[in-house]
């Protein structure tokens, strides 16, 4: 590989990292931006979205086999429906078993809860799929487009798989940016996060509110679990603790409570990772990536985007 | 004060109930063992040594646990056979098996390992405390079973500073007692990453490149192979080391391909990234390109070839080095006779550390027999003073650190989705290639 190549491919890589981990980051932030909770559950919606649309496939007869023609265009979206409902809804029952009872409790006390269900959420998928890794197979099929349709001379490889995390990611954080800015819903949703004191004088029914921001940002991390599922194949029950943690950091990273933060952090958490493990070392890639959490959070407390507590969401 | 409701006497019923369940419970496994002690005739007079076994039995390490389990069962059993019934030293024995995985992780976890060792250790009646399957475990069980005097011999630890000079200060900070107390029969991991690297220059690679989970076990093969690598010749071209519960490992692939490497070495056991590492280099197209991957025992599970993606990705892209002879590859007569009665009895081929936890039994029988008592100092005489003994793997003793003083390694490919012994190898092999 020239080193063009090489830079060219990493900032692919980079690329692919940075749309899951934001779209993982968009739930920390969104919930954050409501309530001041961290959710630590989070993290593992995105593995429910791993292993629930996996076990959809099975259950729709993929059997493991790269699907075609028009199986592929209804079974996939199909499957991505269900599992984006499925991981909204776990995300909506965490919040209603786990933080509602303690809505007006210190804040120590649903940010243990949260831990808990964090907990809880992983051995129940433990016991269910086995604590070993999981193969997730082809589903969405698989072409190297710089070869086989560019015809393209390049050592550097992007496939249809790259391109579906992508091409299904991003579109769902600038839906995402839509609802919030154009909706009545996602008026509420503004309104709630300023002040959810005044937001409820004013009429707003902020549980309601909550709600809507627990499911959709657990759809998105569903979304992001099938997705991730589809181009990098290998999995397990304890998936969502990483990913989650490099999530999180991304939204602290960007702004907590901030959108435009979290999407901005988990692209330069992607970045800063690939730039780490090629010129750095891999042992080194997390000592980098929280020092230069650390730093930006020295400089800059409320975030790279963040504002003012006032303007948050 | 509140009257007792009927609520709370109900209760306080049901607590009784329950604790009186319990301690039936507790008197029913006497009541059963006694039976058991009279079966065998000779025993009547002497009394029993017990056996302590502590490694994973849950899990993802279940079925490999239980399998060891059966095998030091099977162990037993054919000993008996062998003697009419009579154990040895005319003592009967009785294996307690403890588990020291923490239901949590579902892997091992050392506060529970040091539990463990202490019940054998406080428990008159243990003679040899038969532990570890993980060597990380070991090393908080060793200095235990160390000051108290009692022999350790281990089904499956490979970790070369339990035994001889490694890292610092080791293997004294294991011994407080200064004297040598436990043992393996299998070979250690520095000549597993040894014995890796000359089959790696056999079968014809040029350029390796280095990666482990930063564990004690990865790591130290990967040390090993790194070492024996610069002896004979070969040449590395990078190492990393990756956090075991990373999931995204493509941009440290890039850097592999940049890197022009024609074999991974990755020191990684099931759970710690070496699926993820091996399915990855199939979906960058590593092995179409003719990268392959090697790795250590650690790998050698079955559920590897389904977990990287089923057997088109793993065929003839993935090597795995074993410290010792999986039971299917035993070609001893008492080798075979284990295999054979294992599927026998079991109705499943004996999971690959299974030779060793026979092999350790056997060994463990043989030292009572020798020391003819139950004195826990009499048998770690005994069993340090082992010397031409026939194992299922061959004859060997211990020397004075407590290691095997022969051991055969096993080279294993990936072939039409099974993983497949393909010849005996050895540190030496560099020399001839054969």
């Amino acid at each position: 590989m020239s080193s063009t190549d090489i830079i060219l491919q990493q900032l692919l890589n980079g690329l692919t990292i940075g749309s899951y981990l934001a779209m993982i980051a968009l739930g920390y932030t969104m919930v954050y931006g409501i309530i001041e909770l961290i959710n630590f559950a989070h993290g593992d919606v995105f593995t429910a979205g791993f292993l629930i649309s996996l076990t959809l496939f099975e259950w729709f007869g993929a059997g493991g086999k790269t699907l075609t023609g028009f199986r592929l265009v209804w079974m996939f979206t199909l499957v991505l429906i269900l599992t984006m409902l499925a991981c909204g809804i776990i995300n909506v029952i965490v919040d209603r078993i786990a933080y509602k009872p303690l809505r007006k409790a210190p804040r120590l006390a649903p940010l243990i809860t949260a831990v808990a269900a964090s907990f809880a959420l992983e051995n129940i998928y433990a016991n269910w799929k086995g604590p070993s890794q999981i193969f997730y197979p082809d589903y969405f099929p698989r072409v190297d487009i710089l070869h086989n349709w560019l015809h393209l001379n390049t050592t550097v490889l992007f496939t249809t798989q790259d391109a579906l995390l992508i091409g299904l990611t991003i579109p769902m954080m600038l839906g995402l940016r839509l609802f919030i800015q154009r909706t009545k819903l996602g008026k509420a949703m503004r309104a709630t996060a300023q002040n959810a004191a005044a937001a409820s004088i004013m009429g707003i029914d902020v549980e309601r509110v909550i709600m809507t921001t627990f499911f959709i940002g657990g759809a998105l991390a569903g979304a992001a679990g099938m997705a991730f599922g589809n181009f990098l194949h290998t999995g397990r029950y304890l998936m969502g603790f990483d990913a989650g943690l490099f999530a999180f950091t991304a939204a602290v990273l960007g702004g907590i409570g901030n959108i435009t933060g979290a999407v901005l952090g988990g692209f330069l958490i992607g970045f800063l990772k690939v730039f780490s493990d090629q010129w750095i070392g891999g042992q080194w890639t997390r000592a980098f990536i929280f020092t230069i959490l650390i730093l930006v959070l020295v400089f800059r407390p409320q975030g790279l985007v963040g504002e003012d507590e006032a303007e948050k969401a | 004060m509140k009257k007792i409701s009927f609520l709370n006497r109900f209760a306080l019923f049901i607590v009784l109930v329950l604790a009186l369940t319990m301690v039936i419970a507790a008197c029913a496994p006497a009541q059963k063992a006694a039976p058991a002690a009279t079966k065998a005739p000779a025993a009547t007079g002497k009394g029993t040594i017990k056996i302590y076994t502590s490694w994973p039995l849950q899990g993802a390490m279940l079925p490999e646990g239980q399998s060891m389990k059966r095998a030091a069962d099977l162990a037993l059993e054919h000993y008996l056979a062998a003697h009419d019934g009579k154990g040895p030293a005319g003592y009967n024995i009785e294996l307690v098996n403890l588990d020291d995985a923490s239901p949590t992780t579902g892997s091992w976890d050392g506060t529970i390992e040091a539990e463990n060792a202490q019940k054998c250790v406080n428990d008159p009646a243990c003679g040899v405390y038969f532990a570890t399957y993980n060597s990380g475990a070991a090393k908080v069980s060793i200095p235990i079973t160390n000051k108290a005097g009692v022999a350790q011999i281990t089904p499956a630890n490979t970790y070369p500073g339990l035994t001889h000079a490694w890292d610092k200060g080791e293997p004294d900070i294991y011994r407080p007692s200064g004297e040598v107390n436990y043992f393996r029969t299998n070979a250690a991991d520095d000549v597993q990453g040894w014995s890796g690297a000359s089959w790696a220059q056999c079968l014809g690679f040029k350029k390796v490149y280095l990666l482990d989970d930063r564990q004690l076990y990865g790591k130290g093969v990967a040390d090993a192979f790194a070492q024996q690598a610069e002896k004979i010749g070969l040449e590395i071209v990078g190492r990393d080391g990756v956090e075991s519960t990373d999931i995204d490992f493509r941009a440290l692939l890039t850097k592999i391909r940049a890197s022009g490497a024609d074999l991974v070495y990755g020191g990684f056991v099931i759970d710690s990234g070496g699926p993820q590492v091996i399915q990855q280099m199939a979906s960058t197209g590593m092995f179409k390109a003719g990268t392959k991957f090697m790795g250590p025992d650690g790998l050698v599970n079955p559920a590897l070839i389904e977990q990287v993606g089923g057997a088109d990705v793993a065929n003839g892209n993935i090597y795995l080095t074993f410290p010792g002879l999986a039971p299917s590859q035993l070609t001893s007569k008492v080798g075979k006779k284990f295999f054979d009665d294992f599927k026998a009895k079991y109705g499943e081929e004996p999971s690959p550390w299974s030779t060793y936890a026979y092999q350790a039994m056997q060994v463990i029988l043989d030292s009572i027999e020798r020391a003819q008592s139950n004195d826990r100092g009499k048998i770690l005489v005994a069993m340090r003073g082992l010397k031409d003994f026939e194992g299922i793997t061959g004859k060997f003793g211990f020397n004075k650190n407590g290691d095997p003083t022969f051991t055969t390694l096993g080279g294993n490919e990936i072939k039409d989705g099974k993983i497949v012994f393909t010849g005996a190898i050895s540190p030496d092999m560099y020399k001839t290639c054969k």
